[in-house]
């Protein structure tokens, strides 16, 4: 019951705007109506184009997920268990850190040009300072207690970092991973509009500058599907793979 | 076997233990009590090299103590925080045995025949997260018995636990250790328990931490929660404990 009543605001909210346009006779070149744009998604979903391009944004976008995480992990992992190397690079980091992803699109496109090299890098980029910092965190959040254990059991650095430490952290280190691959898609569809000649985000571009709005609302409308759908598998995830911790990081998200 | 000389240690400005010594035979069972904030853990923890000491020496059979060493197996209160939430019962066990590396093939039998001994034989494949407090507190015994050790260090071990399971560990204990021959160094705030397992106590004194007395138990093993507790010899020692920790209470 509960759920029927949380849809009927939005699906009311369908019909009025459906119905405003077919009765009087709205035209715009910014705005369409929902049975207009449903047809628009079907159509691109049905000639392919729109399935080309999510492959590109997940792809460029899911490598620079990759790449931006790793380095992100392990970096922070070293911040985490060698205090004078983080104290040594802190400045570093916190100067580098508030570039906006989007501000070195230029520098990018100068070092790679365009497609997918370029994107991939906006996209590590932006991924590597949130996981760095939360990757350190979660290594030093390890309790101290398991790390007398692995020193009274005189574990080297190796055993101690992949049977202690990281599988540890790794709750913490998941929610870094959920918390990243949502920048990563905002930022490779923002690289897409902004510049690069590829994926949903040129997609949507082009529709809003021919003046096709439902092509327009229907990429849109795709873009958060696919985020959400994105988020829900990574919380069914996490669920699945961390049950004590999943519901304590719930409330962030 | 273990001999501690004029050790002191200090956190920055502040004496935490002052000018101690004392020797521990091997094999022998010896507890240690004080009032709180007399250095006991911490005393613990400088025998079995989790912390420098500032000055003195601690030897074991003649040789420096300088870091921990694999057949020092240290037992911690927080059994909790102390075992790995992601192995089994099983496989906590096993990172001791990799620790020392055992040979794959060689782990299992080792394994179930320590959990056997503490008790657990038949809960190999449970997560701590399902096991009762007195459980995951074997399961950390079974871990360090893995060690193969020769000194066993118990950060009051059994404080956390409710007073029946408290009575049947210190039981299984006293077997192990008798079974085994370790040389345990037992740090509880529990007077009576120190009495019943020990063959000595050292009781510390605070501010800064040091030796007050050391107390001879002449009791018989093997020792009877009933009867033992019972004895002349254990009540007298027990008003001279209380009254020793009352002189501090102040």
């Amino acid at each position: 019951m509960k759920s029927i009543r949380a849809f009927a605001i939005p699906v009311a909210l369908i019909v009025i705007w459906e119905a405003i346009f077919r009765f009087r006779d709205v035209q715009s070149d910014t705005l369409s109506t929902p049975s207009r744009i449903v047809v628009a998604l079907v159509q691109g979903l049905g000639d392919g184009s729109m399935l080309t391009a999510t492959g590109d944004t997940l792809a460029a976008g899911g490598l620079g997920l990759l790449l931006g995480s790793v380095l992100g992990v392990v970096v922070g992992t070293l911040f985490g268990l060698v205090p004078v190397v983080s104290r040594g690079l802190r400045l570093t980091f916190e100067l580098l850190r508030p570039i906006p992803a989007i501000a070195i699109v230029p520098v990018a496109i100068l070092i790679f040009g365009f497609g997918y090299a370029m994107e991939t890098a906006i996209v590590a980029f932006a991924c590597f300072f949130p996981v760095t910092i939360l990757a350190e965190a979660a290594i030093r959040q390890v309790p101290p207690r398991l790390s007398e254990v692995s020193r009274a059991l005189q574990m080297p650095l190796a055993a101690r970092l992949f049977k202690i430490l990281l599988p540890a952290a790794l709750p913490r280190l998941f929610v870094a991973l959920r918390l990243a691959v949502g920048i990563a898609l905002i930022v490779a569809v923002t690289v897409e509009i902004a510049a690069n000649p590829m994926g949903l985000g040129q997609r949507l571009m082009l529709a809003g500058s021919s003046l096709r709005p439902a092509d327009m609302f229907a990429t849109l409308i795709w873009v958060g599907l696919l985020g959400w759908v994105l988020n829900l598998g990574l919380v069914k995830a996490q669920h699945v793979l961390f049950p004590r911790m999943a519901g304590s990081s719930d409330a962030a998200t | 076997m273990i001999e501690v000389r004029n050790l002191s240690l200090d956190f920055g400005p502040t004496r935490v233990l002052e000018d101690i010594s004392f020797d521990i035979p091997a094999g022998e069972f010896v507890c240690v009590v004080g009032p709180s904030g007399c250095g006991k853990t911490t005393l613990m923890r400088v025998i079995g090299g989790l912390l420098k000491r500032s000055a003195g020496t601690v030897a074991r059979h003649g040789e420096t103590v300088k870091g921990p060493a694999r057949d020092i197996a240290i037992v911690f209160q927080d059994y909790a925080n102390a075992l790995l939430p992601w192995r089994t019962a099983e496989g906590n066990v096993s990172l001791a045995l990799e620790a020392a590396g055992v040979a794959k093939s060689e782990r299992q039998a080792r394994i179930h025949d320590l959990l056997r001994r503490v008790g657990l034989g038949n809960h190999a494949n449970h997560y701590p997260s399902e096991m009762s407090g007195g459980m995951q507190q074997r399961l950390q015994i079974a871990r360090c018995l893995a060690q193969d050790p020769a000194v066993l260090l118990m950060d009051e071990p059994f404080g956390a636990l409710d007073a029946m399971t408290r009575q049947r560990l210190q039981d299984e204990l006293l077997a192990l250790a008798a079974d085994t021959g370790v040389t345990v160094f037992f740090v509880t705030h529990d007077l009576e328990e120190a009495i019943y397992l020990a063959d000595r106590v050292i009781a510390l004194a605070p501010n800064p931490g040091r030796v007050q007395d050391i107390f001879d138990v002449d009791l018989p093993r093997p020792r009877d929660q009933l009867a033992t507790r019972e004895m002349p010899e254990f009540l007298k020692l027990r008003r001279a404990l209380f009254e020793f920790m009352q002189a501090f209470e102040a």
